[in-house]
């Protein structure tokens, strides 16, 4: 019986791995993918990358600008995330079972965030081009609509998580709603809370970039500039700042994150 | 006049779950009751009909003149300031330090603003100190409330329901989750308070010796029904093995049958 069970279990294992196989053979075979040309191909570019992909001299004259295109980057998302985290705060309160005002609300604030959740940043970025152009005002609302419904979510899962007990001490001192919200729930998640909109922060930076090629703002457009103007040399000192940035962002909130936790 | 009556009461969670049915007593001034009974007995539901956070299906409870059951809103965060209550998982704010956590006590008292802000008078923040004293945590005041011992937390607890300056103090199986010296601690500052305060305190335990050893009364609940009441030397073995089913029964007087009468 035993015996059996391990067995039908290991043909089970080598049919999911055979169909795995089949369904990889089968997409290289319909896009013409050919896996040895695509490695010879992969050698060739990091041979061109290794002949043009990196600053000269000349290029570091454009380090100022390069910058100024940086910290316009960074502080969208910076500020993307904080109008975000605030009111995604709102909405939490109004959708986590624990603090909620009634059902309809909670409904209604749950689906707004799944909604605003499931589309990424990048397809928010597209629709809101229409209306407001390429402009950072695009980034600004893509970022934001997509943090938004994020932070909603991870909030409404701490509140949940960690105030359900003192929720119901403090209701039998006879605390009000709004006594427990700012003396329960809030000094309870905060750091929580703070943790999710750091990571938010990174988050919004890297797709920033992205974004950036989009709506013609930030660094991502001094990126897609130099690039189109085959002005490489320049384009890989945006990427190496992006990158820089990047590790000194996690780094200085990850310092963070260890204090406040 | 009674304290506390309770008549008739019962609580379905749906059609099947019955956690209560039909169940009658009165609690004078100054008693300390215990009510005993298994996991799942309907205890714990008891004691939150009495303050109303867990609304009854029918039947009365009557506070201090009061019909519970009747009030809006505003009277009943009045009525719960004068009822105290202390939890198994103590219910803390485990980020707030000692002295934050028991001047939630006040909250029921202030005005919303000034209580969600967390503005006290210096006699509050007084009076607290004086609790504290009470409780043997003027050591602590300022530490916060993940650093205490299970012991040390459960006197934050109580410390946060004298603040109150409640008529009437109830205990949600304080001890279940501390050691027997904690336990020891825990029940005879309950048992101070009761007789040097003269505060009534009705105490869920599900421990049969120490219920033998500190009550003066006894309810004994069984599936949601009160299948005695009485004082502690009247309870008989028969009562304890009809109360916890006869196995546990046996178990349970193995270490407290000296003191049935």
């Amino acid at each position: 019986m035993s015996a059996d069970y391990l067995i039908k279990k290991r043909s089970n294992t080598l049919k999911v791995l055979l169909g795995l196989g089949f369904l990889s053979l089968a997409a290289a075979f319909i896009t013409q993918y050919d896996p040895v040309t695509g490695l010879i191909s992969g050698l060739d570019a990091m041979r061109w990358v290794a002949a043009n992909f990196y600053p000269n001299e000349q290029s570091l004259t454009r380090l100022p600008s390069i910058m100024n295109r940086l910290r316009e980057t960074v502080l969208m998302s910076i500020a993307a995330t904080t109008v975000a985290a605030f009111s995604a705060t709102f909405f939490a309160l109004l959708g986590a079972q624990t603090t909620k005002v009634n059902d309809a609300l909670r409904l209604m604030s749950r689906s707004t965030a799944a909604f605003l959740r499931n589309i990424p940043a990048v397809a928010w970025a597209m629709i809101l081009l229409f209306t407001f152009g390429q402009s950072s005002l695009t980034g600004f609302l893509a970022l934001f609509f997509s943090t938004f419904g994020f932070l909603s979510r991870v909030f409404m899962e701490t509140f949940d998580e960690t105030t359900a007990s003192s929720i119901e001490a403090l209701t039998a001192t006879g605390a009000s709603y709004m006594q427990i919200i700012f003396q329960a729930v809030l000094p309870a998640s905060l750091p929580q809370m703070i943790s999710w909109m750091l990571y938010m922060v990174e988050t919004n930076i890297r797709d920033a970039t992205l974004l950036g090629i989009l709506t013609g703002t930030g660094i991502g457009f001094s990126f897609a500039l130099f690039y189109k103007s085959m002005n490489y040399h320049a384009a890989s000192l945006v990427v190496i700042v992006i990158v820089v940035t990047i590790l000194v962002i996690e780094y200085i909130s990850n310092h963070i994150r260890r204090v406040i936790l | 006049m009674s304290l506390l009556t309770v008549k008739g009461v019962s609580k379905h969670y749906n059609e099947r779950i019955v956690a209560l049915s039909d169940v009658s007593f009165a609690i004078e001034p100054g008693e300390f009751v215990v009510i005993i009974g298994s996991s799942g007995a309907g205890k714990s539901t008891l004691l939150r009909c009495i303050n109303r956070i867990v609304e009854v299906t029918s039947g009365v409870v009557t506070f201090d003149g009061l019909d519970v059951g009747s009030l809006d809103k505003r009277e009943l965060r009045k009525m719960r300031t004068k009822v105290g209550m202390i939890f198994q998982h103590y219910n803390l704010v485990n980020r707030l330090c000692v002295l934050e956590n028991v001047l939630h006590g006040r909250l029921g008292y202030k005005s919303t603003w000034a209580g969600a802000l967390g503005i006290y008078s210096e006699e509050e923040k007084a009076q607290a100190l004086r609790v504290l004293r009470l409780v043997g945590l003027e050591e602590q005041v300022y530490q916060r409330c993940d650093q205490l011992s299970g012991g040390q937390k459960q006197r934050v607890g109580i410390a946060r329901a004298l603040l109150q300056d409640p008529k009437l103090l109830l205990c949600d199986e304080p001890i279940s989750s501390l050691d027997p010296n904690a336990s020891k601690v825990i029940m005879d500052y309950l048992k101070k308070i009761n007789t040097e305060l003269g505060i009534t305190c009705l105490v869920n335990l599900h421990q049969v010796h120490i219920a033998l050893a500190y009550a003066e009364r006894i309810i004994g609940v069984k599936r949601g029904r009160v299948v005695y009441d009485g004082l502690t030397e009247h309870l008989t073995a028969e009562t304890i093995h009809d109360i916890y089913g006869s196995e546990a029964g046996d178990l349970l007087l193995g270490s407290g049958g000296n003191h049935v009468g």
